[in-house]
């Protein structure tokens, strides 16, 4: 469709794509309700890979339930878990997309028809100290991000808190280094024990600053498990992190055992140089997202 | 390993022979309460008035459920992080409370009010809410419905799949 450009400085028609506010908040309701019955298949294959592996009773009991929870979820249409989580949207506009309509509310009003026709509990208060529940868990907590093209891309994450309030940020020296982020990502992984649902799936961010670190962390929990990281330094690192932390034997449910963590994925960006940020986001062994392209 | 059929309310007899790591299938009456309804519980304790329901003997499950899809008696319905009641529970064991259904580890202060007052604590398969959706048989909310998934739900269940995480002489199998 040909718009009317005036921020052009030649006169002139430029080409943007439309998409309707109305498609995203469509978009937005299935991916709520597929990211919450639907265990992802590398998921679900990490798990049956630890199953095999696993030789303490109470820890492959517990891989089964959870292995089997993920099949009664998708055949029943139920929620994977109770705790359908506050929505973590992660949004990517292209640079010749025109959104026509209110963006935010588009997505809310997906998030709310997502919860509603799920039948998924609402778990968002609006004030964080009067507790009053919104009833319809908005709002989500979107993130935005500007990249060329003109497609629109839109994950759901719906994030339970039980893995949520197990996660940390952490100010370290630039001394600190790397022993320092390895010992505090494994401290993180300890005390959590059993309270965020193991085997985790272990996001870390590092570097730029507290918020930044933070939202790599989250960001880093949608790489796909099995992946591995492109860069080498930081593929040998996520690999003995993980060797480190399965070394501590939470295990599944925290009944001892090879698997508390079924991947450990790390994301950087630049930082300042009196800096070390670094965050841990623990994502539960289903670590929901579902992203779909507009 | 076997798995060892319990009914709730469980008897004194049947918790002393538990053990932590024994794993088990619960049937019976169960009661759901969180973090709302274990603030509010604690309250009418402090205020000198009566619980809500007769907590003497009973089974609390640390669950918030979802709502009922069309056709079914309760929504996914999985244990939450036990810990955060810890602060309440001491309390509640003191009032008669003897079984207590969650998912992670419990303070040193309720291991020692279990063990003292010959309670019992069983571990749930964190995120398993739609596996133990299909073990409630029946829901009735019978306290604080304005808490909405926190209010009290009385539940009977049918070989619920658990294991013993802390067993009545304090020992324990979770970490």
């Amino acid at each position: 469709m040909l718009f009317w450009n005036p921020y052009k400085k030649v006169k002139g028609f430029c080409r943007m794509r439309i998409v309707e506010a109305i498609d995203i908040t469509q978009a937005v309701a299935e991916l709520c309700i597929k990211a919450n019955t639907c265990v992802g298949e590398d998921i679900y294959n990490a798990l049956d890979r630890s199953r095999q592996d696993e030789a303490l009773p109470n820890a492959k009991w517990a891989l089964d339930t959870i292995l089997e929870n993920a099949v009664i979820a998708k055949r029943e249409n139920l929620p994977i878990c109770q705790d359908t989580g506050m929505a973590v949207v992660f949004v990517g506009i292209g640079s010749d997309i025109h959104v026509n309509g209110d963006i935010n509310q588009a997505i809310n009003q997906g998030v709310r028809q997502g919860y509603r026709d799920g039948y998924f509990r609402n778990s968002v208060v609006q004030d964080p100290i009067d507790r009053i529940n919104t009833n319809d868990n908005t709002p989500a907590v979107i993130h935005y991000d500007f990249v060329p093209g003109d497609r629109l891309s839109i994950t759901v994450a719906p994030k339970g808190f039980g893995s949520e309030n197990m996660s940390g940020v952490s100010m370290l020296k630039p001394s600190d280094g790397a022993e320092g982020i390895k010992e505090f990502v494994v401290k993180t992984i300890e005390s959590a024990g059993a309270s965020p649902c193991p085997p985790i799936i272990a996001g870390v961010g590092i570097g730029g600053t507290m918020e930044k670190a933070a939202i790599l962390a989250k960001q880093a929990l949608l790489r796909d498990v099995g992946s591995v990281n492109a860069d080498p330094y930081w593929a040998e690192f996520e690999s003995e992190l993980l060797a480190h932390i399965n070394a501590l034997s939470i295990g599944p449910a925290g009944f001892g055992g090879k698997t508390t963590a079924l991947a450990l994925h790390i994301l950087t960006y630049p930082t300042h140089i009196a800096g070390l940020p670094v965050a841990v986001n623990i994502g539960c062994h289903a670590n929901r997202h579902q992203t779909v392209e507009l | 390993m076997k798995q060892i059929n319990v009914t709730s309310p469980l008897s004194d007899s049947v918790i002393t022979s538990l053990q932590a790591g024994d794993r088990i299938l619960l049937s019976g009456v169960i009661y759901t309460g969180r973090d709302a309804a274990h603030k509010r519980m604690t309250e009418l304790i402090s205020a000198g008035k009566p619980l809500p329901f007769d907590i003497c003997g009973q089974t609390i499950y640390y669950a918030g459920p979802c709502p009922a899809p069309p056709g079914r008696v309760i929504g996914s319905i999985g244990p939450t992080t036990s810990s955060r009641m810890d602060a309440y529970s001491p309390d509640l064991i003191q009032k008669g409370l003897r079984v207590m259904i969650g998912k992670g580890p419990r303070s040193q202060e309720v291991i020692e009010a279990i063990r003292r007052h010959k309670g019992i604590y069983f571990a749930a398969v964190g995120g398993a809410g739609a596996l133990l959706s299909l073990c409630v048989e029946t829901a009735e909310c019978v306290a604080f419905g304005d808490l909405g998934p926190e209010a009290i739900y009385k539940l009977t269940v049918r070989n619920m799949p658990l294991v013993v995480a802390i067993d009545g002489f304090g020992n324990h199998e979770i970490h």
